[in-house]
């Protein structure tokens, strides 16, 4: 009950700051903009607008997920709100699990409406219900999950901006992770591929979790590569959320 | 219940300092016990070492020797924390909240149920002199009603102990006066309270017991009249009409000295002793005592006392 009184807490701080109308109305305008776009290519419309819309939502859902992510602990520490949570019957686990959870209510509601508004406008193209897009819609909420617990790994011992530099990174490299270890095999000598084999597995591999081109480009996708996918994710957060609390339990609040 | 409400044996905290990150030691070594239902000021200049101990005590942070404990379990433990109130130094909230969305939410932390924490944050509210301000947002509140809003959640799970980190900093003197009122109400209530300050009449007025914490060392604990009662302790007597001899004989006794003016003589003696035999030799050589003025040392002379010696 009280990581769920700290998620609130959390989401309503989200929801009373402004970034996060400005992001959310950018993603909106990014999803309308495509329509002007598909009218550039003959034949492939939807897919730009489908291609677009979950561009905009990876793209927004990762800005809001860093920039608030990374504050979530951090400021609450530097503020020294903290004080009086932490000396509540509160266990720390519990406040880090509440401030993961809080932005993950954030960031769902932002993705429906996103969501929302691609699936409007792509069955309204369509004159279909695009309910395929469901499923990297998804997967794309599941790959926030894993920014959010990067963003608050470093956010219970690292400041603001340098957990923004190293989330960001870890985004950047783990969505190359694949093509890394591709280049590595083939041009690099053993210790190199022994060394990107390494940095690959530590690495978050978030182009697993990126199944939008496959769905708007190709056809459907095997359940069970979905479930690999998505448990491949939720073990991911899991172990970052671990290694958060496991920080967060032995710090000092000087 | 325990008769020993807070106890600490060898707390020790030290801190990581610089890019080296040399060990600097804040606190050595406190042992220290405070009664169930007393009033304790823990008195001590700024980087004493008060604030690490309310850190330690809260649970804030560990300690790198020694142990805590309050209300006889491990300070900082979850049953610990449903038991106690703190305020920390120039507290901060949440300036987007409200000071009764504020409250709720401490109250939702301390596990209080929802049907009861309208009312309990009412309560608390007016118990700290801000009733009818729950809807103001917290960045609207000025530093006084912030101090007040963080003694409100301090208080909200009806805590047996409280901590309060300098609780009248920041405070005019109406709102001083209004917290040592709120602190003898809370001793009444059977409450313990311990708490921080570097301002010594708040300690006179509403200690049951001090302890002095200077460089990290507790210097001294005990009875606010026990620390003031010293071996130091003076009697000026003002006298006329003695002749030479026995003018020389209060000058003798006289442990500072004596100020003359006319045949006025003023003359300070230690101890009931001098005290005695100085009263006795003006009356037989007939002067007149003009005064006998114990002179007890204040708290804040001992207190410079003990960072003078400590600086010795």
């Amino acid at each position: 009950m009280k990581t769920v009184a700290v998620a609130f807490n959390t989401f309503r701080e989200a929801i009373r700051d402004r970034i996060l109308y400005s992001l959310l109305v950018f993603a909106l305008a990014m999803i309308g903009g495509s329509l002007v776009l598909s009218t550039l290519s003959v034949g492939g419309e939807v897919k730009i607008i489908k291609d677009l819309g979950l561009a905009a939502i990876g793209l927004v859902g990762t800005l809001i997920a860093v920039f608030i992510g990374v504050g979530l602990v951090h400021k609450e520490i530097e503020r020294r709100t903290l004080y009086v949570i932490i000396t509540k019957p509160i266990r720390r686990a519990e406040f880090v699990l509440g401030k993961f959870l809080g932005l993950a209510i954030t960031l769902a509601v932002n993705v429906a409406i996103m969501a929302a508004c691609l699936l409007l406008l792509a069955s309204a193209m369509e004159a279909r219900l695009t309910s395929e897009l469901l499923v990297p819609i998804g997967m794309a909420f599941l790959k926030l999950m894993v920014v959010t617990a990067i963003a608050i790994l470093f956010s219970t011992f690292s400041s603001p901006t340098l957990s923004a530099i190293f989330t960001l990174a870890l985004v950047v490299g783990g969505s190359l992770a694949k093509d890394l270890k591709l280049f590595a095999a083939s041009f690099g000598g053993p210790f190199t591929q022994a060394a990107v084999s390494a940095v690959y597995l530590v690495l978050p591999n978030l182009a697993a979790l990126d199944l939008g081109g496959a769905v708007v480009h190709g056809g459907p996708i095997p359940a069970a590569a979905v479930g690999l996918a998505a448990a491949y994710g939720i073990a991911y957060v899991a172990a970052l959320l671990v290694g958060a609390i496991w920080i967060f339990q032995y710090r000092d609040f000087k | 219940m325990s008769a020993i409400a807070i106890r600490t044996e060898g707390l020790t905290k030290d801190y990581r300092a610089g890019f080296w990150r040399r060990r600097v030691r804040v606190l050595q070594d406190l042992t220290l016990e405070v009664r169930t239902g007393e009033v304790f000021g823990f008195l001590g200049p700024n980087g004493a070492g008060k604030t690490t101990t309310l850190k330690l005590l809260t649970g804030l942070i560990h300690p790198t020797a020694g142990s805590a404990t309050v209300l006889g379990e491990p300070a900082g433990s979850v049953r610990v924390k449903a038991r106690i109130g703190f305020l920390p130094e120039n507290p901060y909230f949440y300036d987007y909240l409200t000071g009764a969305e504020f409250l709720d939410y401490c109250g939702s932390l301390a596990g209080i149920p929802r049907a009861v924490r309208r009312d309990r944050v009412r309560f608390v509210l007016d118990q700290v002199g801000l009733p009818g301000q729950g809807s103001l947002q917290l960045r609207k509140y000025s530093k006084g009603m912030l101090q007040r809003i963080g003694l409100a959640q301090a208080l909200i799970n009806e805590p047996t102990v409280i901590f309060l980190d300098e609780p009248m900093s920041g405070l005019d003197p109406i709102g001083r006066k209004e917290v040592r009122d709120l602190i003898l109400r809370l001793r009444e209530q059977g409450r313990t309270v311990f708490f921080s300050t570097h301002i010594i009449p708040d300690v006179e007025v509403v200690c049951d017991r001090v302890g002095i914490i200077l460089a990290g060392r507790l210097a001294a604990v005990g009875r606010v009249e026990d620390l003031l009662a010293s071996p130091l302790e003076q009697t000026e007597v003002t006298a006329s009409g003695l002749e030479p001899e026995a003018a020389a004989v209060l000058a003798h006794r006289s442990v500072v000295p004596p100020v003359r003016s006319g045949d006025r003589i003023l003359v300070a003696v230690k101890g009931e002793e001098d005290l005695a035999l100085v009263l006795r030799t003006i009356l037989q050589a007939d002067g007149r005592v003009h005064s006998v003025v114990p002179h007890r040392r204040t708290l804040e002379e001992f207190f410079l006392d003990r960072i003078r010696e400590g600086s010795r």
